[in-house]
């Protein structure tokens, strides 16, 4: 059943036309990868797809619904974001951060329900934030700190997971633990996915659909099986790749050439 | 369960530091009520001296709490809106729009009454709230409030202001001169009890209204984006957010001038003690930025008996070297 579908959108910034008339849907449960080079507009897509840019034309809808006319507070409850990295500057604990993702539930003037506290307890059993749930969100590790902010989103219930390159401030360790974490919401939890990635390795290891963008449109569409192939990924990054299969899952893996190593130079 | 407790611990953590604050409250007005210029005895019956003065000196507290409790919220609020510490009520130019009120009435048309009430704090409204107006429409876009326009703009608009105001003043008699100086570096004498009681009234209603808004404004001090994600809608939250502060620092300044300081340290003293949570921080810091402002009045009072010092110079003199010890403490802990 389709859950998240964007029907010719185009826009951007002021005059400037960033995303061109591009289409796409998905059913819920999957786990959507988009893809290229910079300025290809990735990040502007999920932006439009996330409620926060308006699009100059088309049309997005979350089961059906067209999210431009739902009330900001019914969106919440569907559809979360998770960003690379917040900046938090003042002295939040993880709980409190965590609590922020029921404000779409909550009526300013009562507090906290029981409903309330057993999303929160959930959401930070999933993300196995619970060690450190009162201590003050910057004195964790980059790591911690993205568990606690997919702990928010989850606090919200979505249905729907919006995710800006979700691991680029981590080491490979914890990409793995993340990526784990988010595969395996969209597996066991049935919820959509559409994240951004700028590694192309982690992207076709974790995600069933990739779209791989290149000046504001989609330059294919399909498993990564489909798009990480070396004939694309050349075209569209303009650059030499080498594409294996990695032998443990199978998935296609990226390898780069460098220009120096390719003429023979200094070898 | 480790939600549920530390849910439940930090919630007592919050009402436990409120009453605290409340507590030194209570003492601080009690002390600076009994002591002052003129002797009360405290055995002997009162007379009816005493009591005009008791009267007149807890007016004075009741302002410094309105005031001072005002000018701390309405920082918490600037500080989150713009997710910069060094905000306070004074960038936004409301108080130079005010000051300029206070100064034409004063020095340009030499009012010294309008509708049974002095002239001053209504002229300095009316100037705070010109300047609000200014400031608004100039950072409006479309609509919209870009945070990055508003600071800027409140911050050339006071700047402007503020040259329009010393223009004045280099021109103005003596006899003026002194009056408005004196309002300038911020005054907690009551003029008349009508006005401190308006000037409650509103900034009271102003910071419950606040605080019906703190699970918006946690939102926003992690971004806009971040909040607008949460289900907070951002443009409305932000216009509503910046008509509250204004109208506390509008109302402050009004009748109390540019007490200054207040606004920017009471809010990092207040989430250095108990976090950020702004359900917590808003009223801890009308209670604490109350009693912080009696107790500077206090000491502008006694320092130099029976001479006053200006209470804008005590706040900066007490409350800086304890703040800057406060955060060498706490960043040693960490």
């Amino acid at each position: 059943m389709t859950l998240l579908n964007a029907e010719s959108v185009t826009g951007g910034y002021g005059r400037e036309v960033v995303i061109k008339d591009i289409s796409f849907s998905t059913t819920s449960g999957s786990f959507v990868g988009i893809i290229g080079p910079n300025g290809a507009g990735k990040t502007t897509f999920l932006r439009m797809l996330s409620r926060v840019l308006h699009p100059a034309s088309g049309r997005i809808t979350v089961d059906g619904k067209d999210i431009y006319k739902m009330p900001v507070k019914e969106f919440a409850a569907s559809v979360a974001f998770v960003s690379s990295e917040s900046g938090v500057i003042f002295p939040f604990t993880c709980l409190e951060i965590v609590m922020m993702g029921r404000f779409p539930y909550l009526h300013p003037l009562r507090g906290e329900s029981e409903k309330d506290i057993e999303a929160v307890e959930r959401a930070i059993e999933m993300t196995d934030c619970s060690g450190f749930v009162s201590r003050q969100i910057d004195q964790l590790s980059a790591g911690e700190r993205q568990r606690v902010f997919i702990a928010r989103a989850l606090a919200q219930e979505p249905r729907l997971i919006f995710l800006d390159e979700p691991t680029s401030h981590l080491d490979i360790s914890h990409q793995v633990q993340i990526l784990d974490l988010i595969k395996d919401l969209s597996e066991r939890g049935n919820i959509t996915i559409v994240a951004v990635f700028h590694d192309l390795n982690l992207a076709s290891e974790y995600c069933d659909t990739l779209m791989l963008m290149d000046g504001g449109r989609i330059a294919a569409l399909g498993t990564p099986k489909e798009v990480i192939s070396y004939e694309l990924i050349e075209k569209v990054y303009k650059t030499v790749v080498v594409v294996r299969d990695n032998p443990v899952s199978g998935k296609p893996y990226v390898l780069l050439a460098p220009r120096i190593k390719r003429k023979g130079g200094l070898t | 369960m480790q939600v549920r407790e530390a849910s439940q611990i930090s919630r007592k953590r919050g009402r436990k530091a409120f009453i605290i604050a409340a507590a030194i409250l209570v003492m601080v007005a009690a002390v600076s009520v009994y002591f002052g210029a003129a002797k009360i005895g405290l055995l002997s019956a009162l007379t009816d001296m005493d009591k005009r003065i008791l009267g007149l000196r807890a007016g004075r507290i009741l302002l410094a709490l309105t005031v001072g409790g005002g000018l701390s919220v309405a920082g918490v609020i600037l500080q989150g809106l713009m997710r910069n510490p060094l905000c306070e009520p004074y960038v936004l130019g409301i108080s130079s729009g005010a000051a300029l009120g206070a100064v034409i009435s004063t020095i340009v048309l030499g009012v010294q009454s309008f509708l049974g009430l002095s002239a001053l704090p209504i002229w300095a409204f009316l100037g705070a709230v010109a300047a609000f107006i200014v400031v608004y429409r100039i950072s409006e876009v479309n609509g919209r409030i870009p945070i990055q326009n508003l600071l800027l703009t409140g911050v050339i608009v006071g700047a402007v202001l503020s040259s329009v105001v010393i223009f004045l003043v280099s021109f103005s008699d003596k006899e003026y001169l002194h009056t408005v100086m004196w309002w300038l570096l911020g005054n907690l004498q009551i003029f008349d009890m009508k006005l401190l009681l308006s000037v409650m009234v509103i900034v009271i209603t102003a910071v419950v209204l606040a605080a019906l808004n703190s699970r918006e404004l946690n939102a926003i001090s992690l971004g806009e984006e971040e909040a607008a994600h949460l289900g907070v809608d951002i443009e409305k939250t932000k216009k509503r957010l910046f008509i509250i502060a204004s109208v506390i620092t509008g109302a402050a300044v009004s009748a109390a001038g540019m007490i200054g300081f207040v606004g920017l340290i009471v809010p990092h003293f207040v989430r250095l003690l108990i976090g950020a949570n702004h359900r917590a921080v808003i009223p801890v810091s009308f209670i604490a930025g109350g009693a912080f402002l009696i107790f500077c009045d206090f000491i502008a009072r006694m320092v130099m008996v029976p001479a006053e010092v200006p209470v804008g110079v005590i706040t900066a003199l007490c409350g800086g070297p304890f703040f800057l010890y406060l955060l060498r403490k706490r960043s040693r802990i960490r």
